[in-house]
């Protein structure tokens, strides 16, 4: 098998000030995709959420297991307009990481997604697990990373990569 | 494993593009509820297998080997959407049991399961699951599970088993194999 047929890096971007980021014209000729995201605020709450070709409407649901140091919890939420990849707030002194798989993301089946965010303040912190419905059959072809006017430190890096089954 | 992955893609060292390879995959048939990928090579370092399941009903358990002895044990930390738990499992007769809320045909069941040093003659099987299922308004389900194999065998085959139904044609089974320098 050559070199990089089955984990390859489609986009990078370098997020830097309050601008959204789109991941647009995604190939369907992968079986998953991975987004990782690498993320700091120069001010503000920094919560990033995606959106999927561009469908703000209620058709996100997910369901999350949190901890934060002291208590494991989990919460549900239906009806969402976008997949917020963490429910805390990234500090604006350390980065967070987070990644979303998307598995079968060209196929013609709702759209089911794991989620991870990280993130340690020295102090308090969160790990955070999620899985995302986006009901929608359709092959996913762009993901907008909303950052809502947050401006985003210069460092940080947002890339997608494709996984290719045999 | 995949920040060596990464560091190795954005040129920062660690392992090449070609680290991270596939060695098989399947599709359900509709026909049966087992998948197996079997003659596994033992060419590579550690596994990763990711599922996107889909049936009309039942459940999803992996076993390895063909081994269905009480040869497996498993911790599991579990968010139902509404609270956090956590739970073992000891002298089972599977690595994992996956996805509490059943089987879905309109909505996946996916797992990333790592499985490390499969190819070792001395040592147990230590499996790290993590398994998701959101099915909209009715519920969800998030796990983490550590999943073990008492056996010094290396793993040539993995089976994604429901024991009830027959897995669908939109089931997709995919195995991967990543090397160490």
């Amino acid at each position: 098998m050559p070199a990089g047929a089955t984990y390859e890096p489609i986009a990078t971007a370098s997020p830097s000030g309050t601008s959204d980021i789109t991941f647009s014209s995604i190939p369907s000729t992968y079986t998953d995709l991975r987004l990782v995201c690498f993320m700091q605020a120069v001010s503000g709450t920094l919560q990033p959420a995606l959106t999927i070709n561009g469908d703000t409407g209620t058709n996100y649901s997910n369901t999350r297991l949190v901890g934060d140091g002291a208590s494991a919890t989990s919460a549900r939420q239906t009806s969402q307009t976008e997949m917020t990849l963490s429910n805390s707030a990234t500090a604006t002194t350390v980065p967070a990481i987070f990644t979303a798989d998307f598995f079968s993301y060209a196929g013609s089946t709702n759209k089911t997604v794991l989620g991870v965010a990280s993130a340690d303040k020295n102090g308090s912190g969160h790990v955070e697990r999620k899985v995302f419905l986006w009901r929608n059959t359709a092959a996913i072809t762009s993901i907008k990373i909303n950052v809502y006017g947050v401006n985003v430190a210069s460092g940080s890096t947002i890339t997608l990569y494709g996984i290719k089954a045999a | 494993m995949i920040g060596a992955l990464v560091a190795g893609i954005t040129g920062s060292g660690g392992a090449s593009l070609s680290s991270f390879e596939s060695i098989s995959s399947a599709s359900g048939t509709g026909s049966s509820g087992t998948i197996t990928l079997s003659s596994i090579p033992s060419t590579f370092k550690h596994l990763q297998l990711r599922i996107a399941v889909f049936a009309s009903a039942g459940s999803c358990v992996i076993r390895v080997n063909g081994d269905s002895g009480s040869n497996y044990a498993r911790h599991v930390l579990r968010g139902n959407g509404s609270a956090a738990s956590a739970f073992g499992v000891a002298s089972t007769t599977e690595a994992a049991s996956l996805f509490p809320g059943g089987i879905s045909s309109t909505y996946a069941d996916v797992a990333i399961i790592d499985i490390l040093n499969y190819g070792s003659t001395s040592a147990y099987k230590t499996f790290r699951i993590f398994s998701g299922q959101d099915f909209n308004t009715s519920s969800g389900y998030l796990e983490m599970t550590s999943g073990l194999w008492m056996s010094t065998s290396a793993i040539n085959s993995i089976s994604v088993i429901n024991a009830s139904q027959n897995w669908t044609t939109d089931t997709r089974v995919s195995l991967y194999g990543i090397k160490e320098a």
